[in-house]
C-alpha cells in the first residue's frame, strides 16, 4: 500500500528524520495561507498523487509570492496528473503540500528495499540523487552503494558509518547521517514497510542532511498491526475496479485486452493469460477468486470482469483442489440471472467435484461453451469473439 | 523413498481443532498419512479425528515422536507457531497459510539459522498448496487423486498450476514420486534449489518439472544449479509472459521489479542451462514426455 509523501514526511519526523517544514492544502486559499503561515520568501508547492516522476509532469513548483502559490494551486487542484510512472489517465491531485524552500548543496539517494536474495531489508544509496533509481542504475551503476541488514541485530553503528564514508560525506555529516539512517530503518522495521526511498536526500548550504522528498509503501499482510497506517489508505489513487475486487475478496489487475478471465490461483490465472496471448487473443484483466469460492463469489467476479467495457468474451478457468467444481459452476449459473451476461462465456472445469458441476453447466440450458483442457478453453474464447473484436 | 513425506512419516497437524485444520486432516488421514496428533494452544487434553491434541509442539513430539507439522495457523500467529515447530526438534514443516507479513518470515528464516545443519527445520511455504508423495502420504490442501504414483518431481510456486501439471501428466501415464509447493510469499522457507537437491539425491525420481513465475531470484539460481550439478532432467515452465511490469499479479511475489525478473528472461536463463521449458501451460505434461523420451533414447 502505497500513501502520499506528506505522509511519509510525517512518519519519518516521528522517528527522528530531519525534513523541511510545510503544511497541507486542499484549496489555491490555504496553499497561500499556508505560505504566509510557513514565513520566508520562497516556497515549494508539491502535487500530492501516488507517484514519482511528478516533477517533470508539472506537478511541482517553487513559487516566490503567496499570490504565485495560490495561482499555481489552482491550476492544479482537481486535474489528473500523468506522470511516466502513471497510466495515461494519470492520477487526481486532491491535496497539495507546501513547504518551505531549501537551500540545497548536494542531492544523495537513499532507498531500503526486501532483498529476495538476501531475504532481508537492504540499504541502496548513491552520491547522486534527484534522478530515479532505474535512471540512476543505468546511468552511473557503479555509484550505488548496496548494504543488507541482519534482522538479528539491525543496522549497526559502523554499517552506517561506512556507508556516510562511501557517498564521500565528512566529518559531523557523518554522524548526523548515521542517525538518519537508523531512523528511516526503525521506520521500516516498525511499521512493516516494503519501502523507504528518500530522494533527494540534501545536503543544505549549511551542511545539514534534510529528506526533501519522502515514499514509503507497505505491506498490506501486515496492515492489521498498524491500524494508523491502514487509515492512511487514500482510495481517489487507486483503480476504483481494482479496489472494489479488493474489497470483495478477489485479487484483480486490469489489462488493455478484450478476454474477461475468471480463474483460481495466481499462477493459474497468469498461466491462463499467457494461453490467451499464445492463442491470439488479449487477456483483459487478471483474477484469482481464490481458495474456497462460493457461488456469490463467483458471482460478484462476473461483475467485476464485466464493469470493463472492453471486454467481449469470458473465460471461467478453474482447476478445484479446496474450490468445488458444483459450487463454481452454480455461480456462473447464478451471474448469468443476476448480473445478465450478453457474451460468450467459455467454462473448463478440473478436479474436487468435477462431474457435478459440468452436470450442472449442461443442465443449465445456458449458452455455456464448455472446455476439457486450458488450451481448448483459451482457443475456444479466441475464438468466440464477435467479428468486430478479432478484427 | 520419495522426499520429505512418505508412509512412515509421523506427521503433527497445528491449528488441527479449527475446522479448515480438521477438514483438510481428515482427507489427509483417509489417503493413508500417518497424523499422530494436533497442537492447539488451550485445547491440550482434548481429542481430534480420534488423535490427541496438545498445547505445545514440544510436548506433542516428546509423547508422539513426530517429525513432521502442517500449519494451518491464521497469519498473524502464523511465524510464532513455525519458530515453535523448529525449537520442538521437527524436521519438515509446511506452512499453508496465506497473508504472513513478510518481515516475519524475514524473522523466521533468520530464527531458522540458530539451528546447526542436522538439527535445522525444514521450512516449504507459506502460502503453498503443500507436498505429497502419491499413494504414500501427503501434508496439505491439494487433490490427491490427480497424481498418479511415479518417478518424476514436481517443484513450483502455484498450488493450482501444479494440479494442472500433474493431471497433464497422469493424462500421459506419467506418474510422480513427490510434489512440492513452495509458496507464492516473496520471502519463503524452501527454495527452488533446495527441492532440486533433493529430488537430486532421491533414487526414486528420475526427472524434474519446475513451475515459475515472474518476480524474484529463485528461478535463476535454480538454473545455475541444474547447470553445474544436476544430473537428472530438468523440463520446466514459467508463468507471467503476459504479464506487464510493476504490476503484482495476485501472489505476493509475482512482479517483476528486476532484471531477469519477467517470464522471457527466465526462460532465457533456464534455456541456456539446458532446461527444456514448455512454451505454454498445457504443455506442461508433453513437454516432460519429450524429456523423459530423450533420455530414454539416450
Amino acid at each position: 500500500m502505497d500513501i502520499h509523501e506528506h505522509q511519509a514526511k510525517e512518519i519519518l519526523k516521528g522517528f527522528g528524520v530531519p525534513v523541511p517544514r510545510g503544511g497541507l492544502a486542499y484549496s489555491p486559499e490555504q496553499a497561500a495561507y499556508r505560505a504566509r503561515e510557513l514565513g520566508g520568501a520562497a516556497w515549494v508547492v508539491k502535487a500530492q498523487i501516488h507517484s514519482g516522476g511528478r516533477g517533470e509532469a508539472g506537478g511541482v513548483k517553487v513559487c516566490k509570492s503567496e499570490a504565485e502559490v495560490a495561482e499555481f494551486a489552482r491550476g492544479l487542484l482537481g486535474k489528473q496528473l500523468v506522470t511516466k510512472q502513471t497510466d495515461a489517465n494519470g492520477k487526481g491531485v486532491y491535496r497539495l503540500w507546501v513547504e518551505e524552500a531549501s537551500d540545497i548543496a548536494q542531492e544523495l539517494y537513499l532507498g531500503f528495499v526486501l532483498d529476495r536474495k538476501s531475504e532481508r531489508i537492504m540499504i541502496v544509496a548513491s552520491g547522486h540523487g534527484g534522478m530515479e533509481i532505474e535512471d540512476l542504475a543505468e546511468a552511473d551503476p557503479d555509484s550505488l552503494v548496496r548494504m543488507v541488514i541482519d534482522p538479528a541485530v539491525g543496522l549497526a553503528m559502523y554499517q552506517a558509518r561506512e556507508l556516510g564514508f562511501r557517498l564521500g560525506l565528512e566529518g559531523k555529516q557523518v554522524d548526523q547521517f548515521s542517525t538518519f539512517l537508523r531512523a528511516c530503518y526503525r521506520a521500516y522495521r516498525d511499521l512493516d514497510a516494503m519501502m523507504v526511498e528518500i530522494n533527494p536526500l540534501v545536503i543544505t548550504g549549511a551542511g545539514d542532511l534534510v529528506a526533501l522528498d519522502a515514499k514509503m509503501s507497505f505491506d498490506t499482510n501486515a496492515l492489521y498491526k498498524h491500524p494508523s497506517v491502514a487509515a492512511l489508505r487514500d482510495p481517489s489513487q487507486e483503480d476504483p475496479r481494482e479496489a472494489t475486487a479488493f474489497d470483495n475478496g478477489l485479487a484483480y489487475v486490469g489489462l488493455d485486452g478484450d478476454i474477461g478471465c475468471i480463474i483460481n490461483g495466481a499462477g493459474l490465472a497468469m498461466a491462463s493469460m499467457d494461453m490467451i496471448q499464445l492463442a491470439g487473443g488479449a487477456p483483459a484483466n487478471f483474477l484469482d477468486i481464490g481458495g474456497g469460492a462460493s457461488p456469490d463469489r463467483v458471482c460478484q467476479a462476473f461483475r467485476t470482469v464485466l464493469s470493463d467495457q472492453n471486454v467481449s468474451v469470458i473465460l471461467v478457468n478453474i482447476f478445484a483442489g479446496i474450490n468445488r467444481c458444483d459450487w463454481i459452476a452454480k455461480g456462473v449459473v447464478q451471474a448469468y440471472k443476476e448480473v445478465g451476461i450478453q457474451i460468450p462465456v467459455v467454462v473448463r472445469l478440473s478436479g474436487t467435484n468435477v462431474e457435478e458441476g459440468q452436470k450442472i453447466i449442461r443442465d443449465s440450458g445456458l449458452p455455456i461453451i464448455s472446455a476439457d483442457t486450458l488450451e481448448e478453453a483459451a482457443h475456444k474464447a479466441v475464438a468466440a469473439r464477435p467479428q468486430s473484436a478479432a478484427a | 523413498m520419495a522426499i520429505l513425506i512418505d508412509e512412515n512419516t509421523k506427521v503433527v497437524v497445528q491449528g488441527l481443532s479449527g475446522r479448515i485444520g480438521q477438514f483438510h486432516a481428515q482427507e489427509m488421514i483417509e489417503y493413508g498419512t500417518w497424523i499422530v496428533a494436533g497442537v492447539t494452544p488451550g485445547k491440550g487434553g482434548t481429542t481430534v479425528l480420534n488423535r490427541p491434541v496438545f498445547n505445545t509442539v514440544r510436548e506433542a513430539v516428546e509423547a508422539t515422536g513426530a517429525e513432521a507439522s502442517l500449519l494451518f495457523v491464521p497469519p498473524p500467529f502464523a511465524a510464532d507457531a513455525m519458530m515453535e515447530a523448529a525449537d520442538a526438534g521437527i524436521k519438515t514443516a509446511v506452512c499453508v497459510t496465506d497473508g504472513i507479513p513478510a518481515q516475519d518470515m524475514m524473522r523466521v528464516k533468520r530464527f531458522l539459522r540458530r539451528y546447526p545443519r542436522d538439527r535445522k527445520m525444514r521450512l516449504i511455504g507459506p502460502n503453498c498448496a503443500g507436498i505429497i508423495s502419491p499413494g504414500k502420504g501427503f501434508m496439505g490442501i491439494m487433490p490427491p487423486a490427480i497424481y498418479m504414483p511415479g518417478r518424476v518431481g514436481i517443484v513450483g510456486r502455484s498450488g493450482t498450476l501444479g494440479y494442472e501439471a500433474a493431471s497433464q501428466m497422469k493424462a500421459l501415464g506419467i506418474g510422480i514420486s513427490s510434489s512440492i509447493g513452495i509458496g507464492g510469499d516473496p520471502v519463503n522457507g524452501s527454495s527452488f534449489k533446495d527441492i532440486l537437491e533433493l529430488f537430486e539425491n532421491d533414487p526414486e525420481t528420475d526427472a524434474i518439472m519446475m513451475i515459475g513465475e515472474i518476480g524474484g531470484p529463485q528461478e535463476a539460481e535454480a538454473a545455475a544449479y541444474v547447470r553445474d550439478h544436476m544430473t537428472k532432467p530438468v523440463a520446466a515452465y514459467i508463468a507471467g509472459l503476459a504479464a506487464p511490469k510493476g504490476r503484482q499479479m495476485g501472489h505476493a511475489g509475482a512482479i517483476i521489479s528486476a532484471f531477469g525478473e519477467s517470464a522471457q528472461e527466465k526462460v532465457e536463463i533456464l534455456s541456456s542451462a539446458g532446461i527444456m521449458v514448455a512454451p505454454h501451460p498445457s504443455d506442461m505434461g508433453a513437454t516432460m514426455a519429450r524429456v523423459l523420451g530423450t533420455k530414454a533414447a539416450a
